[in-house]
């Protein structure tokens, strides 16, 4: 049973740690892979910050003799999904794209005349799904997961951007003698390879997220090992005793104790390991599908194990276990040979411990909370947080110890008083376990609160942002401007087209939309801080709306001005939250974009029309253009689609927080089982009194379940903490935006209904133990005493 | 092999046998691509411009130069065009590629870049009259109103760079029948025209400094559509400048048999004689390793209707153009019948 608790919790906390650290391995390794090429952190990239480059502008540097290489990027709808596009000079480029000669029979009259092909990996558009695609696919594992790559020829014909390119990367090796590129083409913006990748740091949140979850699931773990290493060398104090009584040296003992507990770690790192691959195979799919979503990255639905990861998992449970082992062993070493079994109540010497602790938990959450105004930044956020977390868990138990001696104050009779105070008295062996459970329980209440918000909040966004009934994308602009006019001629209540332009806001990738000037804005709109009349602004052209994103990284609000594009500064109207969107964006009016910058595409817009006629005329549109039906998207489809994709992200944080509090529990359990022997000495007397068994038995019951409610009950302020940290702090680093938070007592209740299970499931064993115990056992201990 | 190895190893390809391999013979053009025919008359300056309705085609010049130094040094500058369908079509949509070569070489380095382009966005192509043909920054251009006899010329890579100003000294010279110059026995063939009578002086910049140079220039004109025999594994092509004045042109296609070999006599005066299969003999004397392969760096060239009998011999053996397809191309000097300098280029010896 022992060996069991022992090699169980090792290997859970092990698992726990290991599964995350696998999904943070593979993702890191994807971005790496995609940046690598992408030729992100290797080249120099050319962007201008009006918006596409002009080939004109290439052709210019070219003969200038520097060797850059075009690239024309877009979003681009393929088999029911969206996907970024990469059109690059296959001639220039400096990475391969194409598979390997022998691979695929493809030539380059293929690949650069029309209609062209398109490269992906093969995970990223399955073999079924290619039959359906305007141009034919090439799968390449050349090519990073999630993105498709294409000759810019082709990329400008499915994008319908002719002659435009997104950015260049200046390559490495360049000929000799060159005039500064800041000479031929003074208005384009040179940045430097990056250190980092962008994708790695955007994603860096969740992926520090995600280790915060697998450290509190190694630490939760680590109790239970405390618990039960306290638990064998507790037992084996009697042997460890004879042994030295005999002459067998301290260290000889010291040592043997020590290669037990270190192969006992490895077979429970061996099996946390396993368990960690089957956690991290499960989650993988979702992590990779929430990483897709939310930031378009690029991550392998399948796992790829290195070395390192053995290691690691290995480690931290050698490491765990020595953390664990290190109490006990010393007081092995301590023991002294000739003292009876201890059965001493340790209450007052353990207040003054308790209060030491609690100043400790004062001074971390002091310094967490300090953090944010020091630092700032996400990490800082973390720091809040795990200040805050463990700095509570270390007030618990002199908060746990008040509570008890409130109500052991007010208690009548004697074994309610005996109760009370034996439960005050049992708090050093528990609080170590209850710690465990007051962390688990916090933090389920406060990523539930911080999902639940989101999922409310995000609902009704929805609503308000997908205001129109259809929304279609036309193949060409020709295409859209006839689909336009068709609508407009009585077909649809009002269209509105959704145009948009790349372009640099405050020193970061933007898009920017023009919009008419319609009631569907002005009522629907879900705007966080504005002017007054800033719908007028916007329409008259004086006014300008940022997204959420913008507004709180330029810390830019209604009022101040923004500089849309070189020379051109515009008064912000209005700030709108817009979740799910990594990136930066505003809107103007249509007429004011459509002056500023050329080419702007004309191939989407929203169609208002009664819902009940939308099926209908989206049945019209398909006939009458001949559209493919991915072409013409219905409000519902997106809606589900989006929330599909939050639902996912949550997947994962939901997964891991019903394992720790499964952990706690179990940490609870042998808490009290290494109780148990000490346990027994206090017992006897009371039933030598007359106590039943039965009944010390139910009392034991309701100990653990009262220890555990006060704990659940503790957990509450300390998981909305938790919860507004969660909201208020990370979210607005990591994404960028600031979520309301609702508030979800009904949850609470459950969550705390399920940790008195946990207590009474946790103490059920021993209880049933001594339920059953023949009294002769009873009485043992006190002829033991003799 | 990476995309750009792969693109221009198949711009080559069309020019060697491994493509031809696939090729049924001269129905091979079925792809809508012009053929050369005989009789047909070269028209300039119209003809010094680009054909995009063959397949390839190339300007393709070599200078054999001495510094002030004393030294020789040698300059190739070359401009491939392939194209991918026999049209031009505008911008990214072109089906028409360029590559180009430049090398400088001396008695003990070799420097040598490449570069590669899309005909239709400007960034490579080549205009008739006023001449000029360029790839990015490379540029061979003529002053206007001269055809192509005054050029200047430039290039550079990461190690050199070169400024040079041609002036020629002689008519164009036709090979073949009247520029209809025949590659195979099958039949296979291409428009081709010199001018190999070029005064070169101007400034190479290398790594240990520039070096001021003049000497003598040669550029090739030839395009077509399937040039070779699907048998023909490669070939050895020599531009002699003799020291008497007289000039020659020569090449052996390599096959299975005995191959193919053409010359083109040129006479101090510029006037030509065309000297069909068999009439030039060319054998390799000594082969050194040079890249991991076995080439040929002395021959022994011999034309007995001309009484050439020389002995040529590589400068610098390492002529190795590291390219996306590579080749041997670099300067030679003659002993033997007659004395002088030239260029040799060595394909297809894997």
């Amino acid at each position: 049973m022992q060996l069991a608790t022992l090699v169980l919790g090792l290997a859970l906390a092990t698992g726990l740690w290991s599964a995350v650290q696998a999904i943070n391995t593979q993702a890191r390794e994807n971005y790496a892979e995609a940046a690598e090429r992408l030729g992100i952190n290797r080249f120099a990239t050319l962007s201008s910050p009006s918006g596409p480059i002009a080939v004109d502008t290439y052709v210019r540097i070219r003969r200038a003799g520097w060797q850059v290489s075009p690239v024309l990027e877009g979003r681009i709808g393929l088999a029911g999904r969206s996907f970024t596009l990469l059109g690059v000079d296959v001639l220039t480029y400096p990475m391969e794209i194409a598979p390997q000669a022998d691979e695929a029979d493809v030539s380059p009259a293929d690949v650069l005349t029309a209609p062209g092909r398109l490269f992906a990996h093969p995970d990223t558009i399955r073999n079924t799904e290619q039959a359906a695609l305007p141009v034919p696919l090439v799968t390449s594992d050349r090519v990073p997961r999630g993105i498709v790559m294409t000759d810019i020829g082709t990329a400008e014909r499915l994008l319908d951007r002719p002659g435009q390119i997104s950015r260049m990367l200046v390559l490495a090796s360049q000929p000799r003698d060159l005039p500064p590129l800041s000479d031929i083409v003074p208005t384009l913006k040179l940045t430097a390879p990056r250190a980092g990748d962008d994708l790695s740091r955007l994603t860096d949140s969740f992926h520090l997220n995600l280790t915060a979850f697998g450290l509190l699931s190694f630490a939760v773990g680590l109790f239970i090992v405390h618990g039960t290493a306290g638990l064998a060398f507790e037992q084996r104090r009697g042997m460890v005793r004879t042994l030295r009584a005999l002459g067998v040296p301290l260290g000889l003992v010291m040592r043997l104790l020590m290669v037990e507990l270190g192969i006992l770690a490895l077979v429970a790192g061996g099996l946390g390991l396993v368990l960690g691959y089957v956690v991290a195979a499960a989650l993988l799919p979702d992590v990779a599908a929430t990483l897709r979503g939310l930031y378009g990255a690029p991550v392998s639905g399948s796992l790829r194990l290195q070395p390192e990861w053995f290691a690691s998992g290995i480690g931290m449970s050698l490491a765990g276990a020595l953390a664990a082992g290190t109490h006990a062993l010393w007081q092995v070493r301590r023991l002294p040979i000739l003292t009876a079994p201890g059965q001493h109540s340790s209450g007052l010497a353990s207040e003054t411990a308790f209060r030491r602790q609690a100043q400790a938990g004062v001074a971390m959450m002091l310094f967490g909370l300090s953090c944010p105004w020091l630092l700032g930044g996400l990490v800082s956020g973390f720091v809040l947080l795990a200040g805050l977390m463990l700095g509570a868990a270390l007030m618990l138990p002199l908060a746990l110890s008040r509570v008890l001696s409130l109500i052991e104050n007010r208690a009548q009779g004697a074994l309610a008083e005996w109760f009370w105070a034996d439960l005050r008295s049992q708090l050093p062996g528990l609080s170590l376990a209850l710690m465990a459970l007051l962390l688990a329980l916090a933090t389920n209440i406060g990523v539930g609160t911080m999902v639940s918000s989101f999922r409310l909040t995000f609902g009704g966004w929805l609503d308000q942002r997908l205001a129109s009934e259809l929304y279609i994308t036309a193949r060409s602009n020709e295409e859209g401007r006839r689909i336009e006019s068709w609508l407009s001629d009585g077909q649809a209540d009002a269209v509105l087209p959704i145009r948009h332009a790349e372009t640099w806001i405050v020193n970061q990738p933007a898009r920017i939309y023009g919009i008419v000037d319609h009631a569907t804005y002005r009522d629907n709109w879900p705007l966080i801080a504005s002017l007054p009349s800033v719908w007028d602004r916007v329409a008259d052209g004086t006014g300008i709306l940022i997204n959420e994103q913008l507004a709180r990284r330029g810390d830019l609000w209604p009022g101040d001005s923004v500089t849309p594009a070189a020379g051109w500064t515009m008064t912000i109207a209005g700030v709108y939250s817009d979740y799910g969107n990594p990136d930066g964006q505003a809107i103007v009016s249509l007429p004011l974009l459509l002056s500023r910058f050329d080419g702007v595409p004309a191939r989407q817009f929203g169609v208002r029309i009664s819902p009940d006629r939308a099926p209908m005329l989206k049945d019209a549109l398909l006939r009458n253009f001949d559209l493919p039906a991915s072409a013409i998207a219905n409000q519902a489809e997106i809606k589900d689609r989006s929330i599909a994709v939050f639902e996912k992200t949550f997947v994962v944080t939901g997964a891991l927080n019903v394992l720790t509090l499964g952990v706690a529990s179990f940490a609870i359990l042998t808490s009290l089982l290494t109780l148990w022997t000490m346990r027994l000495p206090q017992l006897a007397p009371l039933w030598a009194l007359g106590l039943t068994r039965r009944k010390l038995a139910r009392l034991e019951l309701l100990r653990s379940v009262v220890l555990a409610g006060v704990t659940g009950l503790l957990a509450l302020p300390l998981g909305l903490a938790l919860a507004w940290v969660l909201l208020a702090v990370i979210n607005v680093e990591s994404f960028g935006w600031r979520l309301p938070m609702h508030l979800f007592p009904l949850d609470w209740l459950r969550l705390w209904l399920l940790a008195l299970c946990a207590g009474a499931i946790a103490a059920a064993l021993p209880a049933r133990r001594l339920n059953r115990m023949p009294p002769s056992a009873l009485l043992k201990v006190f002829a033991d005493e003799r | 092999m990476n995309a750009r190895v792969w693109i221009g190893f198949w711009m080559l390809l069309q020019t060697t046998p491994l493509a031809a391999q696939g090729f049924a013979g001269l129905g091979a053009d079925a792809d809508g691509f012009a053929i050369p025919h005989p009789g047909a008359v070269l028209e300039f300056p119209a003809d010094h411009g680009a054909h995009p309705d063959y397949r390839i085609e190339w300007w393709y010049l070599t200078a054999t130069l001495k510094g002030d130094d004393g030294d020789p040094y040698g300059v190739q500058w070359t401009l491939f065009r392939s194209a991918l369908r026999p049209d031009d079509g505008t911008g990214w949509q072109t089906p028409q590629l360029w590559m180009g070569h430049a090398a400088v070489t001396t008695r003990d380095q070799h420097h040598v870049a490449e570069r590669l382009a899309r005909g239709g966005i400007g960034q490579a192509g080549v205009t008739a009259s006023p001449f000029a043909a360029w790839i990015d920054d490379w540029e061979m251009k003529a002053h206007p109103d001269t055809g192509i006899s005054e050029l200047t010329l430039s290039a550079r890579g990461e190690t050199f760079r070169y400024e040079l100003a041609l002036s020629a000294k002689g008519p164009l010279v036709l090979h073949g029948d009247q520029g209809y110059s025949v590659k195979s026995a099958d039949g296979q063939a291409s428009y081709y025209y010199s001018q190999p009578a070029y005064d070169v002086s101007g400034t190479l910049f290398l790594p240990d400094g520039p070096v001021e140079v003049t000497g003598q220039g040669w550029l090739d004109r030839e395009w077509s559509t399937q040039p070779l025999s699907p048998d023909q594994t490669g070939w050895d092509w020599f531009s002699l400048s003799f020291d008497s004045g007289a000039r020659m042109m020569g090449f052996q296609l390599r096959d299975s048999g005995a191959g193919y070999t053409s010359a083109t006599w040129i006479g101090p005066d510029g006037q030509s004689q065309s000297f069909s299969d068999g009439a030039l003999d060319v054998r390799p004397l000594k082969t050194e390793r040079v890249s991991g392969r076995d080439i040929p760096m002395r021959w022994r060239v011999s034309l007995p209707d001309q009484g050439l009998d020389v002995e040529v011999a590589a400068l610098n053996l390492n002529s190795w153009m590291d390219t996306s397809f590579p080749y041997w191309e670099g300067p030679v000097t003659i002993s033997g019948s007659h004395s002088g300098q030239g260029y040799l280029e060595m394909t297809g010896y894997d």
